[in-house]
């Protein structure tokens, strides 16, 4: 999220889309109904349910799942057409003035430069002109024809409500009161905020799902202010956490980057990172990058990462492919190329789609490791449960270890909010049994490994051997300690550049924050973006202070917020380029003639001039990105894709499957189905009493949704004969599931392109282990394909049929 | 920006607290004709459900089964989102699902009233209860079933115009929300309220519940729900329980919930009726179990006791609500 | 008498009960009965506070543990209720239907309490020792590294991978844990490692 959840309080306008609030997220949802009581906030719902967070909104738009882009573009386009722009932000804040190169077009549904059998586009023409002072070149009237705001208003030109009525099968005036009441927040004293969530990740397209949604609340100025914002709603409860330490194929902490082998050496790597601003007098923060770098090697390694080693980039892997996620890993391992696999509180089986190759893959394996509190389908993937596991036990030659750990109530540390605030929690229960912490047991497999390296050797031990682990008890380090190594520390002193006797960090004590780290070796950092969360300060994520001074919903002295404590990010956008806020009653920062003050922490310098410095730090262009040059792998701007299955053909070319540049796995284009065989649009989801596959261990939220079920409009159950609360069977290329029938009003079909299409909504909460009743999950049925940029599976649109059943076990 | 009044929104004491309501507090206790007077006046509680801003998300019920220690059993589905299908001895409260096209825009409404006890000011099951001191009532407005004193007729479920209590199948006695006397005892609101994400429940005296549905009722009438209303039906003297209703003109609407809700006249007078035929005809029946071994079959007194109540509700020629279907 | 009564057994309270409170009703032991109008006692009294916060969603409310046992005395402690936490800010003490019954997750019949160990081609779990799971599963680890680890590429360039054993990391875990896990994966050269994140 760029802003909090408290936040929401101050906005006018909810946009809930790709995402289900009231439902996934009930008590940050509170400060929806809040921003409605106090303030008279509207909140709009676009989904293809009517949903619990429909149930309480002012206006619902029914949608076709996987089309969100050509709704969103044709809102852009309205916007434009009626001028409901906040032109004084667009001009300056957003590179709608700069001029793109020649080469770039688009047509048929494709950009420039598309390579039909490598399924990738040559994104060279994707890029400003440069200027001969090398920055590049900006027409501030915006009547170059090849500026940004140009391009875009041609590029979305075709977005008209018809064009959205045909697509996304939204009838034309509920899309229209739905653009008219969004555009009405193109004024500088109304704000709108979009809250979403994996109804937008989850599509071969979803990073430009949410692109779409960011560039129109760049272009209504509706970033980096109060009741504004981008607010990826995330799903678990330190999923941000994860993410921002890198515990992922391709990132390291922070935002820094896995190196790739194509980056033989660190100055190779470090070449590519540079980050030189393309305008005049621009922050491009990422120009630290070799700092966070240095430092961040230096935690790991200590001693044994040195200038002279390139601070020890070779311990680092290098990767081959743009990531192993865990898509290609699943593909490696079901073609018999992986041997071990640990699944540390997840469960994959019923997490990653066709569910079929899942198993298939886990039963190749030599040795599976789970480490969880509850028991997980994962952990007993090999046992047979009858039709929800029909699996040949005894020909399923995987070790498999179970190993139990604590709960969140049984250990202490922090968590990460999709508010990005780093909360910290206190043990108040005795774990069961011999269950143990997370820590402990990764230490212990580490302690064991490394002594067999120091035993018996074996290749490259060196970053096992040199690894950092300096820890009061190397058995089990201690939150308090791993979390001093992420804020970072001196390791000589360091010493004020322009006084040399001045010493600003004693060697051994903690930064006060990342602005401290250095690249020379001086410094080490875990996670740059969290330095500061616990300094010589104290432990920051502890503060427990909820003042919130003239309630603007900051709460700077509740716990801490990354980077450095900031609450909204970018939120020097709130004021206008003399540093005057566009909502005197909404002020987050004003500048004073000599610096920012207000209620957050300033995201710029605290010193950076308001008609000198933009917003957006973090870009090296210092403004946010209409067009997003080649940073994306899928295109420049947004543009409507269809999902690979689809029941019907994308209309700007017939041709085209999905997203043209998504990896598809060769073994996988033989189980795509199409609407011949299977005519129903299906689509997956949370529901509000279940948290994922957990909480089906809990009699509670068992007894409140007992049953797997899905859910159908009445034409549909008339269509196929299907009763409500009856059986049915639901299959794919992939799958079949038993289910309960849910037939309801919330539900409709839809008419997209001329054809009727039905919906078919599919809860994920049923296992095979429980307190619930056993059943099924979606990801049975769901095809196994990624995001264009990212490789998060499609859950959200995909192709299945339905016909009435008998229970599971009874035979028809 | 002023805050809603919630009372309900502080931590629970942990250090050994005082309860706040006892025997002088009571201000009715069923089949009790010399009940002391109260030795205070409580002011009056009152939860406020607002359906307006109710999400429909069980917070309630799950933080009811959790305070209470209930122990609702895990059903089916039956194409239905409402879980259990209906209250039991181990649900006091429950999320009904309606799903009602609006004839007067042809718009989709999902109507989702948490259902449960009301507490009304002249409640019914009380008035309908021949055991002594099983129901009671506090100066507050709450009212309670004592369990060790209930005898398991059901006389409660048919004097309640809401078709509320349930009888146990395990110890054949009446359950039912307490609107959590232990804790309003010591200064806290009830469990469903406290949980409520978007604080649809609210909690407090009855007078702030009031003036608070005041501000919401003008709210949803700016968005068009002219009819928009309190319910606080006079029938039963008004209910410490309260919803505000986005179409406050048609309660039925929501589940079931009466237009017009009333004791029966029969039931206004049970008392004396009672004294004479249904203690004496429990006593009967009491002496009977002695002898006819009844530890092991105890339902027959409360099947007997309902047909004669149900006599009884029927010949008061008041609407009777529809009989509780247990299918725990 | 009748603080004896409302102790009593269930089935004897069942039929006694109506015995004792409809003879009563009928004026026998009508101050008797009266006794029994009293609310239940606050549950919390004498339980140990932990603030916490809730491990499903990412909106993190701030919960409150209570427990019969306080384990920074070093007692053992059993969590008896868990409740939303008034003093946070995004939560005001509410909860959703996950948060408000966690407690029986905490007491889920199926938490796990001892390592179990399923051998090849095997139909159930067996009980392990946590230093006999360790130990071989740093074997298995070991000798995986050692014979499928890419020291360098075609071209000779060192990248040093471990492709063929793969790890998912939990997203419920502390920060603290993720860094633990993060340099431990990351240090052996495992490639395949993601967490929910990637979902």
């Amino acid at each position: 999220m760029t802003n909090a959840w408290t936040d929401i309080k101050n906005t006018d306008l909810v946009v809930v889309m790709g995402g289900n609030a009231a439902e996934a997220h009930p008590c940050g949802f509170k400060w929806v109904t809040e921003a409605k009581a106090q303030r008279g906030a509207k909140l709009i719902v676009v989904d293809p349910r009517y949903t619990r967070t429909a149930s309480v909104a002012d206006f619902y738009a029914p949608i076709r799942q996987g089309t969100d882009i050509a709704f969103l573009l044709g809102v852009i386009n309205y916007c434009i057409k009626n001028d409901k722009v906040q032109w004084e932000y667009t001009k300056a804040f957003t590179n709608a003035s700069y001029i793109v190169k020649d080469g770039y077009a688009y047509s048929d549904g494709l950009f420039t430069g598309y390579d039909e059998e490598k399924r990738d586009y040559d994104r060279s023409s994707w890029d400003y002109v440069m200027g001969e002072d090398g920055f590049a070149v900006t027409d501030p009237t915006l009547q170059h024809p090849r500026c940004v705001w140009n391009l875009l208003k041609e590029h979305v030109s075709a977005y008209t409500p018809e064009m959205v009525e045909r697509i996304c099968g939204t009838p034309r005036d509920k899309f229209l009161r739905v653009a008219q009441m969004i555009s009405e927040c193109s004024s500088p004293t109304k704000t709108m905020t979009s809250m979403y969530a994996l109804g937008w990740t989850q599509h071969s397209h979803g990073a430009q799902n949410i692109r779409a949604m960011a560039m129109l609340q760049l272009i209504l100025g509706n970033i980096g202010v109060r009741g504004g914002g981008m607010n990826a709603l995330r799903g678990h409860s330190n999923i941000q956490g994860l993410t921002d330490l890198g515990l992922m194929s391709h990132l390291l902490t922070g935002y820094l980057n896995m190196p790739t082998e194509k980056e033989t050496d660190f100055e190779t790597y470090m070449s590519s990172r540079q980050f030189r601003p393309l305008r005049p007098g621009q922050t491009s923060y990422w120009q630290n990058y070799r700092k966070f770098m240095v430092s961040f090697q230096k935690s790991m390694w200590g001693d044994a990462a040195r200038a002279d080693n390139g601070w020890a980039y070779d311990y680092l892997p290098k990767l081959d492919v743009p990531a192993y996620d865990v898509l290609r890993v699943f593909e490696l391992m079901n073609s018999g190329r992986v041997n071990g696999y640990i699944c540390q509180g997840f469960n994959p089986v019923l997490a990653f789609p066709n569910r079929g190759k899942v198993t298939s893959a886990l039963s190749k394996l030599k040795f599976l490791i789970t480490m969880d509190p509850l028991e997980t389908e994962t952990a007993r993937f090999w046992e047979n449960h009858g039709e929800y596991n029909d699996i040949a036990t005894r020909s399923i030659n995987t070790e498999v270890f179970q190993l139990p750990t604590t709960c969140f109530a049984e250990e202490e540390g922090s968590l990460t909010n999709s508010g990005r605030w780093l909360q910290w929690h206190w043990q108040g229960g005795s774990p069961p049994g011999e269950a143990k912490h997370d820590t402990w047991i990764m230490a212990q497999i580490f302690l064991r490994i490394r002594e067999l390296y120091r035993k018996e050797g074996g290749p490259f031990p060196d970053p096992i051997l040199n690894l950092s682990w300096n820890y009061h008890d190397p058995n089990e380090p201690e939150p308090e300690e791993l979390a001093k190594e992420i804020n970072g520390r001196a390791l000589t002193d360091l010493r004020d550049p322009a006084d040399p006797n001045r010493v600003l960090v004693p060697a051994g004590k903690l930064v006060t924050n990342f602005s401290q780290l250095r690249d020379d070796g001086s410094t080490a950092c875990g996670c740059w973006i969290y330095s500061g969360c616990f300094n010589e300060a104290g432990n920051n994520m502890a503060r427990r202070d909820n003042h919130d001074p003239d309630d603007t919903g900051a709460y700077l002295g509740w716990t801490f917020a990354w980077p450095l404590n900031r609450r909204t990010l970018y939120n020097r956008a709130s004021a206008d380029l003399q540093g005057k806020p566009w909502d005197p009653s909404r002020k987050l920062l004003e500048w004073d003639g000599t610096k920012w003050t207000g209620y957050d922490v300033p995201d710029i310098a605290p010193n950076a001039r308001p008609d000198q410095v933009m917003p957006f730090i973090m870009n090296q262009e210092g403004v946010s990105r209409l067009f997003s040059r080649g940073l994306m792998r899928d295109g420049p701007f947004p543009s409507h894709m269809e999902p690979f299955e689809s029941p019907v053909a994308n209309v700007f070319n017939p041709r085209m499957r999905g997203n043209p540049v998504a990896r598809i796995f060769q073994s996988d284009v033989a189980q795509f189905g199409t609407s011949d065989e299977f005519p129903f649009a299906a689509t997956s989801y949370r529901l509000t009493e279940h948290f994922h596959y957990w909480t089906k261990h809990n009699r509670v939220n068992a007894a409140l949704q007992p049953e797997f079920f899905v859910e159908i409009s009445e034409e549909l159950a008339a269509l196929r004969g299907v009763v409500n609360g009856g059986w049915v069977r639901v299959w794919s290329k992939r799958g079949s599931v038993k289910a309960k029938a849910v037939v309801t009003k919330r539900i409709r079909p839809l008419t997209c392109d001329g054809k009727v299409v039905h919906v078919v909504g599919i809860p994920l909460h049923w296992g095979f282990v429980g307190a619930a009743k056993k059943g099924f999950g979606p990801n049975s049925l769901s095809p196994f394909v990624g995001e264009a940029n990212i490789e998060t599976p499609s859950y959200k649109a995909f192709l299945v049929n339905l016909e009435p059943t008998t229970a599971p076990g009874v035979q028809s | 920006m002023s805050d809603s009044p919630r009372t309900a929104v502080s931590n629970p004491p942990v250090q050994p607290m005082a309860s706040n309501l006892g025997q002088g507090d009571l201000i009715r206790r069923s089949a009790t004709d010399e009940l002391p007077p109260p030795q205070r006046q409580l002011t009056p509680v009152a939860k406020l459900i607002d359906v307006s801003k109710c999400i429909g998300c069980k917070a309630c019920q799950s933080a009811c089964v959790e305070w209470n220690d209930t122990t609702p059993a895990v059903g089916e589905n039956v194409g239905a989102y409402t879980n259990p299908h209906d209250l039991t001895e181990n649900m006091f409260t429950l999320m009904r699902f309606t799903e009602w096209v609006n004839p007067s825009t042809d718009n989709l409404e999902w109507l989702i009233r948490k259902d449960g006890c009301m507490h009304c000011a002249d409640p019914g099951c009380l008035k309908a209860c021949p055991a002594p001191g099983a129901i009671v009532q506090y100066t507050n407005g709450i009212v309670d079933f004592i369990h060790e004193n209930c005898i398991g007729c059901g006389y409660c479920v048919k004097g309640c115009p809401f078709n509320i209590p349930r009888i146990s199948k395990a110890d054949h006695r009446a359950y039912k929300c307490t609107l959590c006397s232990d804790r309003v005892a010591v200064g806290q609101g009830p469990a469903c309220a406290k949980a409520c994400p978007t604080q649809a429940i609210v909690f407090g005296t009855k007078e702030d519940m009031k003036r608070h549905a005041e501000g919401r009722i003008a709210d949803l009438k700016s968005r068009g729900y002219a009819n928009a209303g309190l319910y606080d039906p006079p029938g039963v003297g008004g209910t410490h329980v309260m919803y505000v209703l986005h179409h406050n003109d048609q309660p039925h609407i929501y589940a079931g919930l009466p237009d017009d809700p009333k004791i029966s006249a029969v039931v206004q007078t049970w008392k004396g009726l009672t004294k004479y035929v249904g203690l004496a005809a429990m006593g009967f029946m009491a002496a009977g179990s002695l002898i006819h071994g009844v530890f092991t079959r105890p339902n027959r007194v409360s099947r007997e006791d309902e047909e004669n109540a149900e006599k009884l509700v029927k010949t008061g020629g008041a609407e009777p609500p529809p009989p509780a279907e247990e299918r725990a | 008498m009748n603080m004896e009564l409302s102790r009593r057994g269930f089935l004897r309270a069942a039929g006694a009960g109506v015995a004792g409170t409809s003879l009563g009703a009928m004026g026998f032991s009508e101050a008797e009965a009266a006794v029994a109008a009293y609310v239940r006692p606050l549950k919390l009294a004498n339980t140990t506070e932990t603030r916490n916060t809730c491990p499903y969603c990412s909106v993190a409310c701030g919960i409150i543990l209570y427990s019969k046992g306080d384990v920074r005395k070093g007692e053992r402690a059993e969590i008896v209720h868990i409740e939303g936490d008034a003093d946070h800010p995004t939560n005001r003490g509410t909860l959703c239907p996950k948060g408000a019954a966690l407690k029986d997750f905490v007491q889920a019949p199926t938490r796990l309490t001892r390592p179990m160990h399923r051998k090849p081609g095997s139909d159930r779990f067996e009980p392990i020792t946590w230093d006999a799971a360790l130990d071989r599963i740093a074997r298995l680890m070991k000798d995986d590294r050692d014979a499928n680890f890419v020291l360098r590429n075609d071209a000779g360039i060192p990248v040093n991978r471990w492709t063929t054993t793969g790890m998912l990391a939990a997203s419920a875990t502390t920060n603290e844990t993720a860094w633990t896990t993060f340099k431990v994966a990351k240090s052996l050269g495992i490639v395949g490692f993601d967490n929910q994140a990637r979902v």
